[in-house]
């Protein structure tokens, strides 16, 4: 079969997306009256530029590759899992009522049931939409987005009514308790006498998350089970011809990533600096890491980079929005247009450049011949 | 490489233009709602603006679209060198109460909070019984049918403060009258809701009530709206809303959130908690050409007689969440 080579797949596409993002984002900006060089540079200052936005950028890249990991893990069987953003939540629930209602002695044994309870939470959210899926044909796309909704309501009423504190007005819950909070990464850098992060609220999470990267990459291409499940992706009935079960694999694929998705809870919720769960605690991660995985090429290492370069396209906005009288509103339709480009619109950049490089390799063939 | 330095440094050399233009300079961060939001943060955003077109001044702002970028938005603009800071909003307390303290040449200010006890805070609350107190009077004196109505936003004691002064000042002026009160819902959705505060009105309507009192948010849009088109009154709240629907709205229930902004700005504040009631501006009813025709002299009398009273002390209107109950409503 004719293919265009390894890099053009791997960096030529994504870096013509971002080319094409880049210039409709220069129209945006000079449509409202901003110097969109002036722009790009603040976006840059704000993702690198200080030690706390360094941290936010890492603190935002920790959500996306979880989140990215997880669509990529469905990907692998051809299943698109677009609920992260409700699994998110869900986790952020496990989390949330293990470290609210368990006198934790230590913030170790506290992560690693916190990190427990939030993939179980996630990946219970995505195993009914993955058992109408594998049982009755439900298409996943339509049951987990309508399973986000679901999934905010559930979360809206917990924080407003059962976790709630008296008297507190929030929606949100009470603060967890201290045992519960996860170390930051200026902690970790202290211990080497840096300031390297700030007040950022990065943590060890990111840890978790890159060796989740390492295990992502060992099961689906070191383990019998990726192998089944990167075969059904492939071609289902050939899968079934091989003795693959559709169920089994199905399901197991989407609690992985489910499971996934649920874990950035623990990012969001213990890592932070008032480790609590708030209302919207997944602010778009979810779909984002469609966007990251699709960029990154469902591999985990193109997974952190494409999630860094979301966590800084995230952060930088924050603070071109913050720093500059460029409306919020403007920041997101940039960062939209990214993901727009880069995840939604991947084929409408990939088809061309793949054609061009097949005719000029049946152009070459022929002209050896 | 090389060109990467090159990169990098342009970009700190400007940000360091950007962030002496504004260091030292006021900020102010609004609350989820937006800027917008013809209500309590567009009241926050006209004191700034006040302030700026005063003082020849710029001032930094920011509007979150999440809960979980509060603390970034508080040490973004700590960091930079804002000071003061002002914050609208009870929703800012924990993250401010986490970030004030790294920061102790930071003056913050924190509009709706009244409990955050820092050295370098200035929490505002207000009174918002005794203006509740003072638009539930005008409400009893324009009723005919002595039915008066409030729909409320998301239900926390806030909005319940409120719903009850405003019962205690109709029943200062008809004891016999029926106040119908309704909670939009129990989630913040309900800040953000004019179809269901239409539904709240409409059924008002049917079960008598010809005055209707908005504290909800962006839900009291739909409120007004709704009262606009039954051709019954209705009353506005934290800005002055009688403009939306000349001669329809009977009044709004003035939260001077512009008021504070603007002397944080203007930097006569201090440190500590306010709570800042009639007697102080804080709160009150607001008459302009919109509802000229609408308040008479007589009732502005008896409203003025008893703002006179409250602010003597002669006058004290029952405070909802001193006790979480209400003598004269049921929730």
């Amino acid at each position: 079969m004719e293919k265009m080579p390894k890099w053009a797949d791997v960096v030529l596409v994504p870096v013509v997306s971002l080319l094409l993002a880049a210039i409709i984002s220069v129209i945006v900006f000079v449509a409202v009256g901003q110097n969109p060089w002036e722009a790009l540079k603040l976006m840059a200052y704000g993702a690198v530029g200080t030690s706390d936005f360094l941290g936010y950028t890492l603190f935002y890249t920790t959500n996306f590759i979880f989140t990215g990991l997880a669509v990529a893990v469905a990907f692998h069987a051809s299943l698109f899992n677009i609920g992260g953003e409700g699994q998110v939540l869900l986790g952020g629930l496990g989390a949330a009522i293990v470290c609210l209602f368990i006198p934790w002695p230590h913030w170790t044994l506290a992560l690693i049931a916190g990190g427990l309870a939030a993939a179980a939470f996630g990946a219970l959210w995505v195993a009914i939409p993955a058992y109408l899926q594998a049982r009755r044909g439900s298409h996943i796309v339509i049951t987990t987005i309508m399973f986000n909704f679901m999934a905010s309501g559930l979360l809206v009423y917990m924080l407003s009514d059962a976790l709630r504190p008296a008297g507190q007005m929030q929606t949100a819950t009470a603060i967890f308790p201290d045992a519960t909070h996860l170390p930051s990464l200026n902690d970790v850098a202290q211990l080497f006498g840096s300031d390297l992060f700030g007040r950022s609220p990065v943590n060890i999470s990111i840890f978790i998350a890159l060796a989740a990267c390492v295990g992502v990459w060992l099961l689906i291409w070191h383990t019998r089970l990726g192998y089944q499940i990167r075969a059904f992706g492939q071609s289902e009935s050939a899968a079934k011809y091989a003795g693959i079960s559709a169920v089994n694999i199905t399901m197991i694929a989407l609690l992985i990533s489910g499971g996934l998705a649920g874990m950035m809870a623990v990012n969001n919720t213990m890592g932070i600096n008032t480790p609590q769960l708030v209302d919207n605690a997944a602010g778009g991660a979810g779909f984002i890491g469609i966007a990251v995985a699709l960029m990154g090429r469902n591999h985990p290492v193109g997974i952190i980079i494409a999630a860094l370069l979301f966590g800084a396209l995230y952060q930088g906005g924050a603070e071109l929005s913050a720093a500059t009288s460029i409306p919020v509103q403007i920041v997101v339709v940039i960062q939209a247009l990214v993901i727009m480009f880069t995840g939604a619109l991947d084929q409408m950049v990939r088809s061309p450049i793949e054609k061009i490089f097949i005719r000029r390799g049946r152009a070459a063939a022929a002209a050896g011949e | 490489m090389s060109l990467m330095k090159t990169i990098l440094g342009t970009s700190t050399a400007l940000a360091l233009t950007a962030g002496a233009a504004m260091a030292d300079g006021p900020a102010i961060i609004y609350d989820l709602g937006g800027k917008f939001d013809k209500s309590f943060n567009e009241s926050a955003f006209n004191g700034a603006q006040r302030w700026a077109e005063e003082n020849g001044s710029e001032f930094a702002e920011f509007e979150i679209t999440a809960d979980a970028q509060r603390e970034q938005a508080i040490r973004r603009f700590a960091e930079d060198g804002n000071s003061p800071i002002v914050m609208a909003g009870f929703s800012w307390a924990t993250a401010l109460e986490t970030a004030a303290p790294d920061y102790p040449d930071t003056d913050f200010v924190v509009i709706d909070v009244s409990w955050i006890d820092l050295p370098n805070v200035r929490a505002v609350g207000f009174k918002e019984q005794e203006g509740s107190y003072l638009v539930g009077m005008l409400a009893a004196e324009a009723s005919e049918t002595g039915v008066v109505s409030f729909v409320g936003g998301m239900d926390i004691p806030l909005i319940r403060r409120f719903g009850c002064g405003y019962a205690q000042g109709v029943a200062a002026v008809n004891e016999d009258a029926t106040v119908i009160a309704n909670m939009t819902g129990t989630t913040p959705a309900a800040w953000n809701d004019p179809v269901k505060g239409s539904e709240l009105t409409l059924s008002q309507i049917s079960q008598g009530a010809d005055v209707v009192f908005a504290a909800a948010g962006g839900t009291g849009v739909g409120v007004l709206q709704t009262a606009s088109d039954e051709g019954i009154l209705s009353i506005g709240v934290d800005a002055n809303q009688n403009y939306l629907f000349p001669g329809e709205v009977l009044t709004s229930m003035l939260k001077r959130v512009d008021n504070v902004v603007y002397e944080s700005f203007s930097g006569t504040t201090d440190a500590g908690i306010v709570i800042l009631g009639v007697a102080e501006g804080g709160v009150g009813y607001a008459l302009d050409e919109f509802n000229a025709e609408l308040v008479t002299e007589d009732m502005q009398a008896t409203v003025e007689a008893a703002t006179a009273a409250m602010a003597s002390g002669e006058l004290v209107v029952h405070d909802y969440m001193s006790d979480e109950s209400c003598p004269v409503l049921e929730f």
